[in-house]
């Protein structure tokens, strides 16, 4: 009588991808709802665009490649979670179509053209972000204050006829909507802190703008409604360590590297750079560390390779939000990482047990061994 | 080919069998004749498109194709400077020594380009303008010295010169579409500033296709560029493979060889 002999590992882990990708969406409802409370209706109503946009694209293409178990495939919330990813990051009001088209990019073109899940080198939502960002700049950038500070209300139904005519019930335009009393336009904390140093001014006299200050509900004093949605995003990302569904290296060495760049330009000259904790909770930070930069498809796979990832992406962003053209920079730097981790994979192999000796020379690849039966011959 | 139909018509009838004969040796040469330049057109046009299949040449291809306009006056720029440069190659191919035939092309295109470089300057100064630097760049087009070497080199003028004409074709039909496509994705129009290129006149080709408030500035800048380009590339592929599979199979005969290992 012959038993079947199974090879290890014996103790089977019995999660499969909907559930992973379920639970990486249940997280990132705090922060959704964050931004709903300060931003109003906007990135709910496009979510849903963009969620209805990839699982229709998702569909097609499959059919198109002829894949079996199309409702699996369909179904196992990678599509949706991507979407959700992007409907959380473009602006509230932006019009309808930049929802549609950056969801069908991300599915489409970044995700299935390379093999569908688990084949894409880019992460869909990021790619199809920075595609937005370069194609439709004065969409991109039309971001709504937080409602505390709006002149005009906003609900439901307006922000809906908003995004699908350009304009409220009332007839206010976009550009209207973002104007304060004063008749300034506002901007992100981050984008109003680069203009402001860009004319000369210290980094107190821009906080002293209505968007920095604490005299609003809720309000830290750093970026007002910004702050809490990065502090919902951390509080998922550590539900999701603490889950075990992604591993904590990528978002701390991220975290730390972050911090590290900001407190020496803060201790250096503090007039012209913002402090650590504004780069923390500004912009997409945390989203970016806890819920982009983990993917563990186009992320690096060792745990050293990891750190470094993380390391390059917050010096990367620290870079991008100061010197470079754009307010913040967590989506190119993600690119950018997306791009390097395979290199940093193949040097940051880890070695194997028995293989190998603990100098620093790297376990035989199967390009060093081809090398020795090259010169054996 | 006339005049020598007139021969057999003069011929006296004792030598008919023979010129009978004569006959169907030139009409059977003329089929031939006939048919490599089919060939010819088929492979610049399809087969061995410099755009599609070589890829050759890419870097104009990919950074004036913004306008249709652009990608008109860069394929007919590189359709002429083919023709011209492979039949000059091909007319001087016997006094070519082998060792220094590379500088002996492309001086022979360098000196096309410049020519056609000035005909662009003097009549349409627009279309020169936009091209900027890529009308000169058009010496350094593998396509072109591509052609040159594998082709006019080896063989006669007159297929040299119809395969420079079909190979020039080729790219700029590629050019053509690529540059259709980003038009009406990036801007909504078709033929915008082809007075520039083709005369006044042509102000009313310029078709609006449909109107957008903001450019989508993704297809008009490179990266646009190569996205559409490896769509083109793969609607070939998928052509070719359809009538691939539409063509009765061919039987092929499997030679199955059996090893007998006498060890075990």
């Amino acid at each position: 009588m012959a038993f079947w002999i199974a090879s290890s590992p014996h103790n089977h882990n019995q999660a499969e991808t909907s559930a992973l990708m379920r639970l990486v969406i249940y997280a990132l409802l705090p922060g959704i709802l964050a931004q709903w409370y300060f931003f109003g209706w906007g990135n709910i109503i496009h979510i849903t665009l963009a969620v209805a946009t990839a699982m229709a694209c998702e569909f097609i293409v499959l059919s198109l490649r002829s894949k079996k178990q199309i409702r699996k495939q369909l179904f196992d919330g990678s599509a949706i979670l991507s979407a959700v990813l992007l409907g959380i990051c473009i602006p509230a009001i932006a019009p309808w179509w930049i929802s549609v088209i950056g969801a069908a990019f991300a599915i489409v073109i970044v995700k299935q053209l390379y093999g569908g899940l688990g084949h894409n080198p880019f992460n869909p939502a990021m790619a199809a972000y920075v595609m937005l960002l370069i194609s439709f700049p004065i969409q991109m950038t039309s971001w709504l204050p937080p409602t505390a500070l709006m002149n005009i209300g906003l609900d439901f139904s307006n922000t809906l006829m908003t995004i699908f005519t350009g304009f409220t019930a009332e007839g206010y335009s976009v550009e209207q909507l973002r104007t304060s009393i004063d008749g300034f336009t506002m901007a992100t904390p981050l984008d109003t802190l680069k203009t402001d140093l860009g004319l000369g001014h210290t980094v107190y006299e821009t906080t002293q703008n209505s968007i920095f200050t604490n005299s609003y509900d809720f309000s830290l004093g750093l970026a007002y409604g910004w702050e809490w949605i990065n502090l919902t995003f951390l509080a998922g990302g550590l539900l999701l360590i603490a889950k075990r569904a992604i591993a904590w290296h990528t978002p701390i060495s991220f975290l730390l590297s972050l911090f590290v760049c900001s407190f020496i330009a803060y201790s250096v000259s503090p007039d012209s750079s913002a402090s650590t904790m504004f780069h923390w909770l500004t912009g997409g930070c945390m989203l970016g560390a806890f819920f982009i930069l983990t993917d563990p498809v186009t992320g690096a796979t060792s745990i050293k390779g990891r750190l470094i990832i993380g390391a390059i992406a917050g010096l990367l962003v620290y870079l991008i939000r100061t010197f470079g053209g754009y307010p913040d920079g967590v989506a190119f730097a993600v690119l950018l990482c997306n791009m390097a981790a395979p290199l940093v994979d193949q040097y940051t192999r880890p070695r194997t047990y028995g293989h190998g000796n603990t100098v620093a020379k790297p376990a035989p690849s199967s390009e060093s061994v081809n090398k020795q039966t090259e010169t054996k011959q | 080919m006339m005049s020598d139909n007139q021969g057999i018509s003069d011929s006296s009838p004792e030598i008919d069998a023979d010129s009978v004969a004569q006959a169907e040796e030139k009409a059977l040469a003329k089929q031939a004749f006939k048919a490599e330049f089919k060939e010819l057109a088929i492979q610049g046009l399809w087969k061995n498109n410099p755009g599609l299949v070589q890829l050759l040449g890419l870097c104009p291809l990919l950074a004036v194709t913004a306008t249709v306009t652009n990608a008109l006056g860069l394929g007919l720029a590189t359709l002429l400077v083919l023709v011209c440069s492979n039949a000059t190659v091909s007319a001087i191919r016997q006094w070519v020594p082998k060792e220094v035939r590379i500088p002996i092309f492309v001086l022979i295109i360098a000196a096309f380009v410049t020519c056609v470089q000035l005909l662009m300057n003097a009549y349409t100064f627009g279309i020169y303008q936009s091209l900027g630097i890529f009308l000169p760049l058009i010496v350094t087009n593998c396509a072109i010295i591509g052609r040159a070497e594998a082709y006019a080199s080896k063989n006669p003028i007159k297929q040299a010169t119809f395969d420079g004409l079909m190979m020039g074709l080729g790219f700029a039909l590629v050019l053509l579409v690529l540059g259709a496509i980003r038009e009406i994705l990036g801007q909504g129009t078709l033929f915008d500033g082809a007075n520039l290129l083709l005369g006044d006149w042509a102000s009313v080709l310029r078709i609006e296709v449909y109107q957008l408030d903001s450019q989508f500035l993704l297809a008009i800048l490179p990266p646009g560029a190569f996205i559409v380009m490896g769509f083109l590339i793969a609607l070939k592929n998928a052509i070719d493979n359809y009538v691939k599979q539409r063509q009765p199979k061919v039987n092929e005969q499997t030679i199955e060889r059996v090893r007998v290992n006498f060890d075990s």
